[in-house]
């Protein structure tokens, strides 16, 4: 009986068997660790780029004389999944997390467990001087710099020089978003904005309820339990008219409730555009796309920019900001020779040159004096004023929380009512934090 | 030829070993409730076997599922953020109170309960007539036909995901243009603005990417029906639909349940469609999503754990509903012991 002589044979072998499974189990195990490191290298997490913090990275490491080598390892595209991981490694103790580049909102909820090694106080005064107000404020947590700023980017408003005319507008100075939707109705065109339910929705909301005078959390260090939300003001139902009066006028388009930046910069290149509010890289994509050939070079001739539209025409705005802060993991078995290469990372000449190569704009002011800026970036000049103006998203451990019931309950914009949405979600967005309801 | 047919196809073929062949008169699906049986030396060293071979996978399935299983069981009684480790405090059942009393969990419920039941009554059509396509077949177009219908299942369902999304999306689609005749379709028409558009695509790319699985269980089922059978109907002077009906299938009913459990329990997990084209915007979203918000994005442990153990107990009960009151016969027609 051949199954039998088998079954015998099977026997026979056991502690074969049982040496191969202690191999398989062994080295399944085995590769949950990397190799070993040497001592003075450092991981960087970069968010993607255009290759130019492996560029710094790997110059920092060569002018540290061997002190120190940089090795970057890259993180998920979008911040919500960056922000995914390293909170899960934080939480888990991960020693690798030497420097991380670190979206600013969710800088708090990293900083308030105490997962991130204390900024040494040498470090915090070399790389906050000339450094834009807001990207500071995006570093701090309880009024301690707990991140370095690295890079700083805020919104400014692109407009169709052609449609600013035919609807007899003076960009010569600020606008207000109440001027920018009526020449929109009257040119019968498409406003780039961002609708889709993302994160693109809250930092819309949040600049409009800056830039009206208020704030989304009123107390920002207060707990899940007592925290006090600004949605339900004078400043959040400004905001709601402007979002749903966009929405239900139909003057952002149909795609407007799927719409991200770079929908509303595809819009913005076409027929129909005509202002758009949004991030420097809307300038190098599309004289890119110029340069490839799928564009028309007048499209880019037409584009003009200015500061983020107002809310009213006596007030300041407050554009968006976003960015990049350097942070370092509590259990980095380097942290002093981290802090050492952030130190050479953020260096105003590497700043610069990583706009001129990336697009993205310094945190540094003193940056911006770098001649070959001006000659890539025209519009240089409206970034750090913006910069000077922007303010920060909500600055709490609960962002995450805040944001997402914010796009929950925001988008699509044709929905949103300035009657009810500011309480609805403001209650909404309350009881998720006191643990009462899902998100 | 033999005449003997069998009344039943789906018990399992006797030349398999085990200790079936010893026990003789075992029900087939016995569970042990029949008295202790004598096991010959052969039918010994046959246990000891199937032991040996199968022992280790056991031991992983054990540490794979059976302890995250436990660990998310016992997670779900916490009040426990993975950023704030010093608040985890032991709440009981408040957690599932939560959630049951909340209807963001009853319509995300809801929403998959839908795209289930729509999601395998069409596949189970399609994968029918795809299955008779591929029976019937010429022998010589038989490779390639096969393979042809199941390029799509090959695909991995984050890429067909996107495929889907950048086909319909308002921006880059080209389905806007191409089916712009259709009565509702224009170019402006946004997809993913509303649940019943966005509900429509992603059911639809679920489809097309699972029909094959589907189609392939039913064809083993249809080579299971004997060929005497139907000769026998056609004999007898059966239209085609009334073989149909008659005797294709009622002989491979246990071959087309195991199809609908199999693609329940999947369609029921949707997570990957959904993420990619909406992320659960403008009501679409599902349970696995919803369970992911809650660990992965919030990272509230306590409540994603009970969002997942409640999402398993659905799974549970699917398969519950399915073998005891459909009675599908798992072990009989996939061949296993």
């Amino acid at each position: 009986m051949p199954i039998s002589r088998r079954t015998r044979n099977a026997v026979k072998s056991r502690p074969k068997a049982a040496v191969m499974a202690g191999l398989v189990i062994g080295t399944m195990a085995m590769s949950g660790c990397g190799p070993a490191e040497a001592d003075n290298s450092l991981t960087w997490y970069i968010n993607p780029d255009a290759g130019g913090q492996a560029e710094i990275a790997q110059k920092c490491s060569d002018e540290s004389g061997g002190r120190y080598r940089i090795e970057t390892s890259l993180l998920p595209n979008d911040a919500a999944s960056q922000r995914e991981q390293l909170a899960r490694r934080l939480a888990a103790g991960d020693t690798s997390l030497d420097i991380m580049s670190l979206d600013p909102p969710f800088v708090p909820e990293l900083a308030e467990p105490g997962f991130l090694a204390p900024v040494p106080d040498d470090v915090a005064q070399a790389t906050t001087e000339n450094v834009v107000e807001g990207a500071i404020a995006g570093a701090t947590w309880k009024d301690e710099l707990v991140t370095v700023p690295f890079w700083a980017n805020t919104q400014i408003l692109w407009y169709r020089k052609s449609v600013a005319e035919a609807a007899g507008l003076d960009m010569s100075g600020p606008v207000t978003w109440e001027q920018i939707m009526e020449a929109a109705r009257a040119e019968d065109k498409t406003l780039g904005v961002q609708g889709a339910q993302a994160e693109s929705m809250t930092v819309w909301v949040n600049a409009l309820i800056e830039s009206a005078g208020g704030s989304i959390i009123v107390d920002p260090e207060a707990t899940a339990q007592t925290v006090e939300l600004g949605l339900d003001t004078e400043a959040g139902v400004a905001a709601a008219d402007v979002i749903s009066t966009i929405g239900k006028d139909g003057l952002g388009g149909p795609g407007l409730p799927t719409q991200d930046e770079n929908a509303s910069l595809i819009g913005f290149q076409g027929d129909s555009g005509s202002f758009m509010v949004n991030w420097p890289f809307v300038f190098p994509a599309t004289a890119g796309a110029v340069e490839a050939g799928t564009l028309d070079q007048a499209v880019l001739d037409d584009i003009g920019w200015g500061i983020y539209p107002r809310m009213s025409e006596d007030q300041e705005s407050a554009p968006p900001l976003g960015g990049i802060n350097l942070g370092v993991g509590a259990e980095s078995d380097n942290p002093e020779l981290a802090y050492e290469a952030i130190e050479c990372i953020v260096s105003v000449e590497n700043q610069a040159e990583y706009f001129v190569t990336n697009g993205n704009p310094p945190a540094n002011t003193e940056a911006y004096e770098d001649p070959r800026i001006e000659e890539s970036f025209p519009m240089a000049d409206t970034i750090r004023d913006s910069l000077q103006l922007a303010a920060p998203r909500p600055q709490t451990p609960f962002y995450n929380e805040v944001s997402t019931g914010i796009q929950q309950r925001w988008a699509p914009p044709a929905d949103v009512d300035p009657d009810t949405t500011p309480e609805t979600s403001s209650d909404f967005i309350t009881s998720v934090l006191r643990g009462e309801q899902l998100l | 030829m033999t005449s003997a047919i069998p009344a039943k196809t789906t018990t399992a073929s006797p030349t398999e070993p085990g200790p079936k062949l010893d026990a003789g008169k075992g029900n087939g699906n016995g569970r042990g409730r029949k008295p202790r049986i004598q096991y010959s030396d052969r039918a010994r060293a046959e246990r000891r076997l199937g032991w040996i071979l199968a022992g280790p996978a056991f031991v992983v399935m054990l540490a794979v599922t059976l302890y995250p299983i436990l660990q998310a069981v016992y997670d779900s009684l916490f009040q426990f953020r993975l950023t704030a480790p010093d608040e985890r405090a032991f709440i009981g059942f408040e957690n599932y109170a939560v959630i049951l009393t909340d209807p963001v969990w009853w319509i995300a419920l809801r929403t998959t309960v839908f795209i289930t039941v729509v999601t395998v009554v069409v596949e189970l059509v399609l994968g029918f007539a795809l299955a008779l396509v591929m029976h019937k077949a010429l022998k010589s177009i038989r490779g390639p036909l096969r393979t042809a219908i199941l390029v799509p299942y090959g695909i991995i369902t984050v890429v067909s995901a996107f495929a889907w999304f950048y086909a319909f999306d308002i921006n880059s689609g080209y389905v806007n243009n191409w089916f712009s005749w259709v009565p509702g379709i224009d170019e402006n028409l946004n997809w993913f603005a509303q649940g019943g558009t966005a509900l429509f695509v992603i059911m639809a790319s679920e489809i097309w990417k699972t029909t094959p699985f589907i189609s392939l269980l039913l064809l083993a089922g249809l080579a299971q029906v004997p060929d005497e059978l139907t000769e026998a109907a056609k004999v007898d002077g059966a239209t085609w639909w009334e073989q149909m009906r008659k005797v294709i299938i009622p002989n491979m009913k246990a071959a087309i349940m195991v199809a609908v459990l199999f693609r329940a329990l999947d369609a029921f997990r949707i997570f990957d469609n959904v993420f990619i084209m909406t992320n659960g915007a403008y009501g679409t979203e599902v349970l696995s999503l919803l369970a992911y918000r809650q660990s992965i994005s919030r990272l509230e442990i306590g409540l994603g754990s009970a969002v997942s153990v409640l999402l398993f107990l659905c799974v549970l009960l699917i398969c519950f509903v399915a073998i005891k009151l459909f009675k599908v016969d798992l072990a009989g027609s996939t061949g296993g012991k």
